[in-house]
């Protein structure tokens, strides 16, 4: 799908055949979006928030092992169901194609989270908590979200508009370096890549119409703008 | 059995005076049971609010849900009494459209069950919300292509529509209360009467608002419960994005309906000793509809169930499995026993279609309907279509209690109507006595060869 505006469609690659499970791309999420921690009891009820979480899947016995990882977050699809269930609107998809969330009309009903078949979405089921050590690592560019709404991964959007205010200020165009998502950035085996899907010449695009690239869930028609590079063996 | 099979030639009418004393007598005495029963549902509703308090300062956490079961009991018991609201509407609408005689003392019982009970309904989404303090954002920003959209559209409308149709009949009880009850009472009386007369003018209209209404409320309640299931439907969830979820939930709606209707008048029977209103008949007849929607209910279960057994689909067949042999199991067959095999066993022979019988079935109707609406909302949330994220569900006493108190608050505002107003149309029942046998004698001779009796 290329849009003939120009507009940029802000895409992601994640080369499973270099992730390690090393799960920086978590903690990076979590310190740079303000979210909050969990106790291990909550983990255990299934409330922690990871807006990017590392799913493992073991495969075959003993001694024929393997452990597969696949870093999953929101998949920012170009036809979301969960925008469509919203009652407010409050999830909508914006003109580049990210799948936003707005806090202060979401009403918490959930049904975004529970129209989405990747789980991709999370719910602030009490307020949220920090330790006051971590008080101070806030992002001021992020919104702390109250109890009672639903966030997920935005490609971290405050940077995109943090880059083009920079840019211009430099009197300049954005380039794709500028614009890099806080797990993409912090990835150790450079496994993630992120770029507009509609800008032929970025690594991105290519990486996208890679042999080895699949999505998830595929044939449900979502579209989704988080591809995927199957492992080599 | 109790019915008397002799011609009735109105003579044998007790006099007026003595008929109305049993219908007026809820609304002008009240015993010391009344009292003791509303103050302990009044302790759950207590009880209730404070568990919802307890929610609203903690936040849903103190509820079982979780990621990915983000719906629970909140939203089974939204579409339970969504569902249990089609008592009345249906059952009153269509009998009067049916023009059959034996409705007449059971119309506004039912009535009253759907209005109050579309409360609890929504009352049941507000307390599942994250941030009820912005409701309103639903009105401010609605976006239209939501189902729970549709759902408040299509609520509102049945709520607007059932309300006119309890109160519209309810003018001329309450004109007659009017002219019997004094104090603060006689003045609400005076001001809801609108100024009814019984003048012929005045029944007329009446009686053509009551028909347009009747009409008006079928679409209307066959929309509700069908957009309550695309709720689900619309999703692209494993055993929820299934084209027979509206008209399935249309007929577990008036299936639960009627077992409410039943349950109610057994009780109101006793309570109010209405033995001579509420006989048999009419139990045996709502006894029979009762087995008609049971069986429906299997038909459409058993389609839903076979079609996507027999295509399994392996996210499909993850849900389907959890029910039939996983961990909700215990859940499906016992709504399977409660819904199908207990009423059907019950209902099915003349002899056990007794009042007694009947009330087994009904309340075995309500609980297994509620199961059923669980078993939909519940695990295909746990068993998503990443099996990784696969979930558990285990409610908590917050969810339990509110539970308790929408139920007992129910009841309680149940009872505050049989209070105020007659639980049994008391016009419409001597319009029967008076006008309702020899129209339906005449109404007969005309399917049958031969000049009518009276010709008119």
């Amino acid at each position: 799908m290329h849009r003939k505006d120009g507009a940029p469609r802000w895409g992601m690659v994640i080369d499973l055949d270099r992730c390690t499970g090393c799960q920086a791309c978590v903690v990076a999420c979590k310190q740079e979006n303000n979210v909050p921690f969990s106790t291990p009891e909550e983990a255990e009820m299934g409330r922690m928030i990871a807006w990017v979480q590392v799913l493992p899947t073991v495969e075959g016995e003993y001694p024929d092992v393997k452990m597969r990882f696949m870093p999953l977050l929101c998949q920012q699809c170009d036809h979301p169901p969960c925008t469509n269930v919203c009652p407010t609107g409050a999830t909508y998809k914006n003109a580049e194609g990210i799948v936003a969330q707005v806090y202060p009309r979401c009403i918490g009903c959930r049904y975004c989270a529970n129209a989405c078949p990747y789980s991709a979405k999370f719910f602030n089921w009490s307020e949220p908590q920090w330790p006051e050590s971590m008080r101070a690592s806030f992002n001021p560019d992020v919104s702390v979200r109250p109890k009672g709404v639903v966030e997920k991964c935005t490609f971290c959007h405050h940077r995109l508009i943090r880059a083009r205010e920079q840019a211009r200020a430099e009197g300049r165009e954005m380039v794709p370096a500028d614009y890099q998502p806080a797990c993409v950035q912090v990835c150790p085996a450079e496994a993630m890549t992120f770029g507009d899907l509609n800008d032929p010449h970025s690594e991105v695009a290519a990486l996208a119409k890679d042999s080895r690239a699949f999505r998830l869930l595929e044939d449900l028609g979502t579209e989704p703008k988080v591809i995927y590079l199957r492992e080599g063996v | 059995m109790g019915d008397e099979t002799h011609v009735y030639t109105g003579a044998e009418r007790t006099s007026p005076a003595a008929e109305d004393a049993t219908l007026f007598a809820p609304v002008q005495q009240t015993g010391p049971l009344f009292f003791r029963v509303a103050l302990a549902l009044m302790a759950v509703v207590a009880w209730a609010a404070f568990a919802y308090g307890w929610q609203l300062w903690h936040g849903l956490g103190v509820t079982g849900l979780n990621r990915p079961v983000y719906w629970g009991i909140y939203i089974t018991n939204f579409v339970f009494f969504i569902g249990v609201s089609h008592a009345g509407t249906l059952i009153s609408a269509i009998l009067r459209i049916c023009q059959a005689e034996w409705r007449r003392a059971i119309t506004r019982m039912a009535e009253v069950i759907t209005v109050l009970v579309l409360f609890f309904g929504v009352g049941n989404v507000l307390i599942d919300m994250g941030r009820p303090d912005r409701m309103l954002n639903v009105i401010r920003h609605p976006h239209f292509r939501s189902p729970l959209l549709w759902d408040a559209c299509s609520i509102t409308a049945y709520l607007t529509a059932s309300t006119i149709y309890l109160y519209l009949p309810l003018i001329p009880d309450i004109a007659l209360l009017r002219d019997r009850v004094g104090g603060w009472r006689g003045r609400l009386y005076v001001w809801l009467a609108l100024g009814w007369t019984g003048s012929e003018a005045q029944q007329r209209r009446l009686k053509r608002a009551i028909g347009v209404m009747a009409v008006l409320v079928i679409p209307i309640a066959v929309s509700v419960h069908t957009v309550v299931s695309w709720v689900f439907a619309m999703t692209v969830q494993p055993m929820w994005h299934s084209t027979i979820f509206g008209p399935y939930f249309v007929v577990g709606a008036i299936f639960s309906g009627i077992g409410a209707i039943i349950t109610a008048m057994a009780i109101i029977r006793r309570v109010y000793r209405l033995e001579d209103y509420l006989k048999p008949v009419h139990f045996n007849n709502l006894g029979i509809l009762l087995l008609v929607m049971a069986l429906l209910w299997f038909y459409f279960t058993f389609a839903e169930y076979l079609t996507t057994w027999y295509g399994r689909e392996p996210v499909e067949m993850g849900v389907f499995w959890a029910k039939v042999a996983g961990p909700y199991a215990p859940f499906f067959w016992a709504m399977f026993l409660f819904c199908f095999v207990i009423p059907f066993g019950v209902l099915c022979r003349r002899r056990t279609r007794t009042v007694a019988g009947t009330v087994v079935a009904s309340v075995s109707v309500n609980v297994g309907m509620w199961l059923e609406r669980f078993t939909i909302v519940v695990p295909t949330l746990v068993n998503p279509r990443l099996a990784a994220v696969r979930g558990v569900y285990t409610p908590t006493w917050v969810e339990w209690s509110i539970m308790a108190g929408c139920f007992a608050a129910f009841i309680l505002l149940y009872m505050g109507f049989t209070k105020l107003f007659p639980i049994v149309s008391i016009w419409e029942v001597r319009e029967g006595q008076e006008e309702g046998i020899p129209e339906t004698l005449e109404r007969i001779q005309t399917y049958l060869p031969g000049k009518a009796v009276n010709a008119e």
